[in-house]
């Protein structure tokens, strides 16, 4: 079941949590919804379940208009990121709830809810946890708990908020990994909200980055990192390095270096930055016949198989940084406080002021 | 919001954005008409067990004006009640107050074997009958109770005289100030009282500088509270105060003799000024809650922002 | 070692604030519960019952407990209503309302006393009314359950309030979205939630009502067998000097204390444990 969003907006008060958008989530995709907090996406994600309204615009599932349909009715499996499991009931009656608060003449008998739950439970590996109170498990045992709960009742639509916030770093990484599969199997339409770019481009099929109530740039996850669409977009997607630079027909120079622009053919004279990550920039032990900038290494910290540097070019106000295999590193012979030079691999030219549309890439 | 919008839309919802508003309701709220019933269920009986009473003893003490009232609390036994009433909580309140910040300080501020013990022990005076209370000190006390005979052989009399009220009101009122303190000082934990202490103070200046500060509004309603409950005591003060006119009245036993006595228009001139200090209580606790939400408010935006990320 | 010694505590006083507390309690309240408890335990077993067990002594218990009991469960039903419109409503006047709730708590019993007196009699401002009817409160059983209901009020409501207030929204929103209407989540999800502070104002409530003199002998008349109170039964066997009549009583009434003080303190453990 497809989701399309339409012109959708949101204030509370003052504050414009979610500013004219329009998206359309292909079906059967998981699409994370990426973005820092206060960026709208969480009230997006509530607009779509029905947990809140929109000023203005439309939501359709597959078509349908949803809009104005009550949440109960919308047939939508929301999972919260602090899981909101009943501590009252158990872990079965928990996943049972959907099914048991049916209709009594759709309602399924109680052999059949149980087997339904069970299969359920098994699902999400806690078939064992069944008769135990959510006090009693962990909190990824938990989460899982509120999505066995959240698909119980077959939902055109998976909705995941910030599922994985609320845990520690080692089990976050392996339920995302564990979500990826699961979705694999059972193939529902699904948007998940997070904050944190590492797991929207790991676990997701297409990826849309919001900020300021808008979206910046939507994409599967390699377009988004390989080609953000913008200055925001790229400093949100991982660690970059800004050079000032001066654009000039196609080109940007950097001191004595100069950078191929082709986007800005058409620029004749201006201020602009390159932005360049620090894994795509190559460290020379001596000056390159193309060129390269001239940067002393201010700290040298080794993180597991790979070396971070901290550089400081000539003219330059800010470090640059960079990160080599630590082989590579070693090859080098390089030092604290030593000489060395720079050369970015790959860079993304953008014009001083410059915003982009929140169009492609 | 545009042609698109109406397309799918009822005839007569097909009126916008303030069309569908209407429709639309939280998943977390209940219809407004029922709201407006809830509402109206809770004021009228609020106003019917708690505004209507109020009212009454203010109307009825002033309903023949303020000379009248004014006579009622000055003639020669109401006087010697409130007196005998001032008496008792100027010994009592601050005797529970320093029991209150002495036990709140030893279960605060340590571990020990016993403690819920110790807590349910201080609670017990909220569960046992004003009128047990005042048994059992009759009992004990009493000419025909334990130490009644050595008590007469001495010549000191406990019941029937000022000593006894003093005991049972301070029986009855034992919780008030330990109970508004121990929760609020748990809270506070312990890290500022060892900061302070090693940073040089010593144990009192630690409490004086430290740990008052910090329970200042709370402690300031549990005395309030506790000289209410205390003026106001009435069972356990029937019991042992043997109701000597102008000698072992208090307030309330003045309010009562007055009221068998069909003088309402002075039982409840009495009444009112216990009336005003209900009030003056309970606008002290109010104002002790707006100031910790306040405090609260301040200290923790980041749960205002929770709901719109 | 220093440490050691650190382990324990290094704020002082433990000693002298434990010991007082200790001392204050024992002179204060457990001596002179004890010499009521050892005064009865002095009769023979024939006269306590005989004192416990008379007629006129069990009507007092019937109706103290039955008015109590129904005023707890006034309480409980309109407690939680109160309870529910502070924490989830916004009216003009809340704050007020709100502060108003604690009246009964502050207000002194003969003061209430007297004020419900003057309400629900015959010719009061709501008895005259009610008179119509053939309603009679004042003088009545009724008059008891009203004035048990005042001072009972704010137990319920103090105790129901902080639960609503840090019950997850979440959860309700849960519920919604698998498909339940309100009633179905107020039903089976929000009572169930607050069910413990529930049952602890109630018991709250049922304890203050079970011993509370002041607020109801001006309303209940005081009919032997009919409007006579438990604790009036009390001050009158004191008043006429029949200590082992009044001990006797008094103790059942203590150990009623007891018995729900420990059901209150279980509920609250029960609260604790189960919702973290």
């Amino acid at each position: 079941m497809s989701i399309e969003i339409e012109n959708v907006n949101k204030r509370f008060g003052d504050f414009v949590a979610v500013d004219n958008v329009s998206l359309s989530l292909p079906d059967g995709q998981l699409t994370a919804l990426l973005g820092p907090s206060g960026s709208g996406k969480t009230t997006l994600l509530r607009i779509i379940a029905g947990l809140e309204n929109p000023d203005s615009g439309r939501i359709r599932f597959h078509g349908e208009d949803t809009t104005d349909v009550h949440v109960s009715d919308r047939g939508v499996g929301f999972v919260f990121q602090h899981y909101a499991l009943f501590k009252h009931m158990s872990v079965f009656d928990n996943v049972a709830y959907g099914l048991t608060v049916k209709p009594r003449r759709i309602r399924p008998d109680k052999a059949e809810i149980k087997r339904r739950v069970m299969k359920l439970l098994e699902l999400v590996q806690l078939d064992w946890t069944a008769h135990r109170l959510p006090s009693q498990l962990s909190g990824g045992q938990r989460q899982r708990i509120a999505l066995a709960r959240a698909l119980a009742v077959e939902p055109k639509v998976l909705l995941l908020d910030e599922p994985f916030g609320a845990l520690d770093a080692k089990v976050r990484a392996e339920l995302r990994r564990w979500l990826r599969r699961l979705h694999d199997e059972i193939h529902v339409t699904s948007v998940f909200v997070t904050h944190d770019q590492e797991e929207a481009l790991e676990v997701s099929d297409r990826v849309v980055v919001m900020n300021h109530g808008k979206v910046e740039q939507e994409g599967t996850p390699e377009e988004v990192y390989d080609h953000p669409a913008n200055p925001f977009v790229y400093k949100f997607l991982g660690n970059v390095n800004l050079f000032h630079a001066r654009v000039e027909n196609g080109h940007a120079r950097i001191g004595d270096l100069t950078l191929p622009a082709p986007e800005h053919g058409d620029a004749r004279s201006g201020k602009g930055y390159a932005y360049v990550r620090p894994h795509e920039i190559e460290i020379l032990a001596e000056q390159d016949a193309s060129g390269a900038l001239p940067a002393t290494i201010e700290l040298v910290s080794i993180v597991g198989p790979s070396v971070r540097l901290e550089l400081r070019i000539e003219n330059g106000d800010d470090l640059v940084h960079a990160e080599l295999p630590k082989a590579r590193f070693r090859e080098l012979g390089l030092a604290q406080g030593g000489q060395t030079w720079i050369k970015p691999l790959t860079s993304r030219v953008f014009l001083d002021g410059e915003t982009l549309p929140s169009a492609g890439v | 919001m545009s042609s698109l919008a109406s397309e799918n839309r009822a005839p007569g919802a097909a009126a916008g954005a303030s069309g569908h508003k209407l429709a639309w309701h939280r998943a977390t709220e209940e219809p407004a008409w029922l709201r407006r019933v809830l509402i109206g269920v809770a004021l009228s009986f609020l106003a019917l067990f708690l505004v209507l009473p109020l009212t009454v003893v203010i109307y009825s003490a002033f309903e023949q004006g303020l000379k009248v009232w004014y006579d009622a609390i000055v003639e020669p036994d109401a006087a010697a009640a409130i007196r005998l009433t001032l008496l008792v909580v100027v010994i009592v309140v601050p005797l529970n107050l320093v029991f209150g910040v002495v036990a709140a300080w030893a279960i605060a501020k340590f571990e020990f074997r016993g403690k819920s013990v110790l807590i349910t022990l201080i609670d017990l005076p909220f569960a046992i009958s004003p009128v047990v209370v005042g048994l059992i000190f009759v009992i004990l006390l009493g000419s025909q109770g334990w130490l009644g005979p050595w008590l007469a052989s001495h010549e000191m009399r406990i019941i029937f005289a000022v000593p006894g009220i003093i005991l049972v009101i301070a029986f009855g009122t034992l919780p008030f100030v330990a109970r508004e303190l121990i929760p609020l000082m748990q809270q506070q934990g312990k890290e500022e009282e060892e900061s302070s202490l090693t940073l040089g103070a010593n144990g009192w200046q630690t409490f004086w500088r430290v740990t008052l500060p910090n329970v200042k509004w709370g402690l300031i309603y549990g005395v309030i509270l506790c000289n209410a409950r205390a003026m106001g005591e009435f069972g356990a003060v029937a019991v042992v105060s043997g109701r000597i006119r102008g000698e072992t009245n208090t307030m309330p036993l003045h309010i009562e003799v007055l009221y068998n006595e069909y003088m309402f228009t002075a039982a409840f001139a009495v009444s009112s000024l216990l009336a005003a200090l209900a009030i003056v209580t309970i606008a002290v606790k109010s104002f002790v809650e707006w100031n910790d939400e306040r405090a609260q408010g301040a200290a923790g935006l980041t749960g205002l922002t929770r709901k719109t990320p | 070692m220093a440490f050691a010694r650190r382990q324990q505590s290094v704020i002082p006083g433990f000693g002298i604030t434990l010991g007082f507390t200790v001392f204050y309690l024992g002179f204060l309240l457990l001596i002179p519960i004890a010499g009521l408890l050892l005064y009865t335990a002095q009769m023979s077993w024939d006269d306590f019952w005989r004192a416990v067990s008379n007629r006129q002594v069990v009507a007092s218990y019937k109706l103290s407990f039955g008015a109590s009991f129904i005023a707890a469960l006034i309480n409980l039903v309109f407690g939680a209503i109160v309870a529910w419109v502070l924490v989830r409503y916004q009216f003009t006047g809340k704050r007020i309302v709100d502060a108003l709730v604690d009246l009964p708590f502050a207000m002194p019993t003969a003061v209430a006393g007297i004020a419900l007196v003057t309400l629900y009699a015959p010719t009061g401002w709501i008895g005259q009314y009610l008179d119509v009817f053939g309603i009679r409160i004042a003088y009545t059983q009724l008059g008891v359950v009203v004035a048990l209901t005042y001072i009972g009020l704010p137990f319920v409501v103090r105790t129901v309030q902080p639960v609503l207030e840090d019950l997850d929204k979440e959860v309700e929103e849960a519920s919604a979205i698998m498909g339940a209407n309100r009633l179905t989540t107020i039903r089976r999800v929000i009572l169930p939630a607050l069910l413990p502070a529930l049952l602890t104002g109630f018991a709250l409530a049922f304890a203050r009502a079970v011993g509370e003199y002041g607020s109801v002998i001006f309303i209940s008349g005081n009919l032997p067998f009919r409007t006579e109170i438990t604790p009036l039964l009390i001050v009158a066997k004191a008043e006429q000097y029949d200590y082992p009549g009044a001990a006797a009583i008094g103790t059942v009434m203590l150990l009623t204390a007891f018995v729900l003080l420990l059901i209150i303190n279980g509920l609250q453990w029960w609260t604790s444990r189960r919702y973290r």
